[in-house]
């Protein structure tokens, strides 16, 4: 990457890359495939996270018993990310690395308060909430990749959601999709985390709703205040899938889904 | 345009080693069609979109339209070819024909590699689940129901087959 800097690509599962080739949206001089590096390719834990090598496919995120029993949003978000078909190639680095403001992976990740490690001249973590810049940007300098995602393990208490809406069921780009996490102590939110996927220039934290619900008692009302605040937390567009109005309503409506799912 | 330099590559397609010289950004769908005449490989989209062009690769069910021709170097791929032949029809291609899974076929031959690879890991897989499975394939003729029938089936006759060589 150095030797090359901005005249390579990096590919491993290729699902953004052929295509982006194919399209001409990239004209690299140079492709460095890295989807050999098997060593890269783990899904480990310790006491209290869980490490996971950058060429892990979807796929093993999907049907991994480590991320199903301590990080469920991701095993769900995984499991709906394209088809199974593309599962089977794209890695996480990679949905990450490319930087979508839809990216399915990012979003339970955001909620997850995940730490990204990035290998380049050298090592540096980046929480993820730092990582993403812009619609297809990110941190990553020309001579970096991502190494490993840690995520730390979801507190077994927690209540978990996520809710993706696209236009069909499967092979769907996200028009909206929503991740939560929250600690309650019966009605009482004592902590509260919130991703958003597809409604705005990058994966974004829902830092306001996080704020009007932790260390406050789950009321009806202040439910429905979130749903209503949401949209000023947004800035979506108006593309093929969907326009700025409908993202903003549906981020209200599937806001409104997972919070009935942890508060029940 | 930049002619690219030509790279040897090994592929394991059904069992047998085959060579070919091919160019960094070949596709491994582009491969197989144009170099290895593997035209049972279909192109639909080829951008990841309709799963017309699914092989096994090491096993898994993958788009060959998505992996370029030089990262399945030294790999097995499997194509509807290496999984049963008209002499030799693999009990999922006969459930395919009995029960009008097949219309235009031009979806078959990844829908039946897709089919291959969920009962490789999983013999006995609910309705729901070959829905899933095969979640990553169009078919814009069946509606899908006489194939998910037909998978259906061919299972239920390969779990038999196998309880019989018990």
């Amino acid at each position: 990457m150095k030797q090359w800097k901005k005249k390579a690509t990096l590919i491993a599962g290729g699902t953004n890359v052929i295509p982006d080739l194919r399209a001409r949206a990239i004209r690299p001089e140079v492709l460095i495939d890295i989807s050999q590096l098997k060593g890269l390719s783990y899904i480990k834990e310790d006491k209290k996270k869980i490490h996971i090598g950058a060429l892990t496919t979807v796929s093993e995120l999907a049907s991994s018993k480590i991320i199903q029993k301590w990080a469920p949003l991701l095993s769900e978000a995984a499991n709906q990310l394209g088809n199974p078909l593309v599962r089977n190639r794209a890695t996480i680095a990679g949905n990450l690395a490319d930087g979508s403001p839809a990216a399915d992976t990012a979003v339970p990740l955001l909620a997850l308060e995940a730490i990204i490690v990035i290998q380049g001249g050298k090592e540096k973590q980046v929480p993820i909430h730092q990582f993403f810049v812009g619609p297809n940007q990110t941190v990553l300098k020309r001579d970096e990749m991502i190494k490993e995602v840690i995520v730390p393990k979801c507190n077994p208490n927690a209540k978990t959601a996520y809710f993706k809406l696209g236009l069909r069921n499967s092979m769907a780009v996200s028009v909206v999709s929503i991740a939560v996490l929250m600690e309650m102590e019966k009605t009482f939110c004592k902590k509260a985390r919130i991703g958003c996927g597809a409604v705005a220039p990058k994966p974004i934290r829902a830092y306001r709703i996080e704020e009007m619900l932790e260390n406050h008692e789950l009321t009806e009302r202040l439910l429905r205040a979130c749903c209503e605040t949401i949209g000023k937390e947004i800035s979506p567009i108006s593309d093929i899938r969907a326009s700025k109005e409908y993202r903003t309503e549906m981020a209200s409506v599937l806001l409104k889904r997972v919070m009935k799912r942890v508060t029940q | 345009m930049k002619v690219s330099k030509t790279y040897p590559l090994k592929l394991n397609v059904n069992g047998e080693w085959k060579k070919a010289e091919v160019t960094p950004r070949e596709t491994l769908l582009h491969v197989m069609r144009e170099r290895l005449s593997h035209t049972e490989v279909k192109e639909g989209c080829g951008k990841g979109d309709c799963g017309a062009c699914a092989v096994l690769l090491d096993g898994k069910p993958v788009n060959a339209c998505l992996t370029l021709a030089l990262q399945a170097d030294g790999q097995r791929v499997v194509t509807l070819k290496g999984i049963g032949t008209p002499d030799k029809p693999h009990p999922l291609q006969e459930s395919f024909i009995k029960k009008g899974a097949i219309q235009c076929g031009f979806c078959s031959a990844g829908m039946i590699v897709t089919a291959k690879g969920l009962l490789d890991k999983n013999p006995k897989p609910s309705r729901e689940e070959i829905g899933k499975a095969i979640s990553g394939n169009l078919c814009r003729c069946t509606g899908y129901k006489k194939i998910i029938e037909a998978i259906e089936e061919a299972a239920l006759k390969l779990r038999r087959t196998k309880n019989d060589r018990r």
